[in-house]
């Protein structure tokens, strides 16, 4: 794959210097990383990624849905109001018993905004993006998702051009409940497939 | 962050308000929550009122009503950091120039 596709435009100077900041700021000892992580974390929920769980919990309970989402992304999360800028090509990839998705970005931080608000940090972190791929179930395992060797692992490399989010499977033990409260058990980092619910 | 802060930070009213769109805030660009959180953790980590830094975001505002809400959001913590004898604009500027995407 080619850099080009995930870096179409430079970073812009406002970008520059508030990323300087940050790290100069942290150098200082004034903030930390850690600090400003959950900052975002906690204003990411009020722009998602409830809109990402709406769209997971839709597809549990709509059969039709679910086969539109993973036929056309973009156009089935569109049918409920989310979209827009960096969320414009979306792909849905379906957890099975059998197959296990997670997501990455190997050049940058590409990742479906409309859907899933901030981006942690550590989905950012050259750590995560190198290993996601040359060692997916180690690194899951890692974080707290180890998969029995019989589920296959599928990598997905995010760019400008095709952001990926993962349908996982519904839980057992959940067929009474509503869609609003489906929404509630999905989590961020559900959708980007480091955990399993 | 004490849910007080986090209320007056929600709720600025007028022009320094943060982006909201139906009621849910907007960023239009990741870097955006990321110089939100280190302007909240400056003013805690200086035991500073958040209205120290929401006077320097209206500053910043008036001085270029134009521009998009989270560069006057920077530019008010490039003041507040230089203010405090934190960074200078020279260590800014190196910096800056060597950020790596």
């Amino acid at each position: 794959m080619s850099g080009d596709h995930h870096h179409p435009v430079p970073l812009s100077d406002v970008e520059r210097r508030a990323k300087a900041l940050e790290e100069l700021l942290v150098e200082k000892g004034i903030v930390t990383t850690d600090f400003i992580d959950a900052v975002v974390d906690a204003y990411a929920h009020d722009v998602g990624p409830m809109n990402g769980a709406k769209v997971v919990a839709r597809a549990w309970v709509d059969r039709a849905y679910k086969e539109r989402l993973l036929a056309d992304g973009t156009a089935a999360i569109a049918e409920l109001g989310f979209g827009g800028a960096e969320g414009d090509h979306m792909v849905v990839v379906e957890n099975t018993p059998s197959v296990h998705n997670v997501v990455v970005c190997t050049l940058c931080s590409c990742y479906p905004w409309p859907v899933l608000g901030l981006p942690p940090n550590w989905y950012k972190s050259p750590p995560y993006r190198s290993r996601m791929v040359r060692e997916p179930r180690a690194l899951l395992a890692e974080m707290g998702c180890p998969l029995p060797d019989d589920v296959e692992v599928r990598v997905w490399d995010s760019s400008a051009e095709v952001r990926y989010l993962v349908l996982p499977e519904r839980p057992d033990g959940t067929d009474r409940l509503s869609e609003d409260e489906l929404a509630q058990l999905v989590t961020r980092d559900a959708m980007i497939g480091v955990v399993r619910l | 962050m004490s849910d007080h802060v986090a209320d007056e930070i929600r709720e600025m009213p007028g022009e320094a308000a943060l982006p909201r769109a139906n009621g849910e805030l907007v960023f239009d660009a990741p870097w955006q929550g990321r110089v939100l959180g280190t302007a909240i953790g400056v003013v805690q980590g200086l035991g500073l009122d958040w209205d120290d830094f929401r006077q320097r975001l209206i500053v910043a505002i008036a001085a270029d009503p134009t521009r998009p809400y989270y560069e006057s959001w920077t530019a008010a913590l490039e003041s507040l950091a230089a203010d405090f004898d934190l960074i200078t604009p020279d260590d800014l500027r190196t910096r800056a120039a060597h950020i790596e995407p």
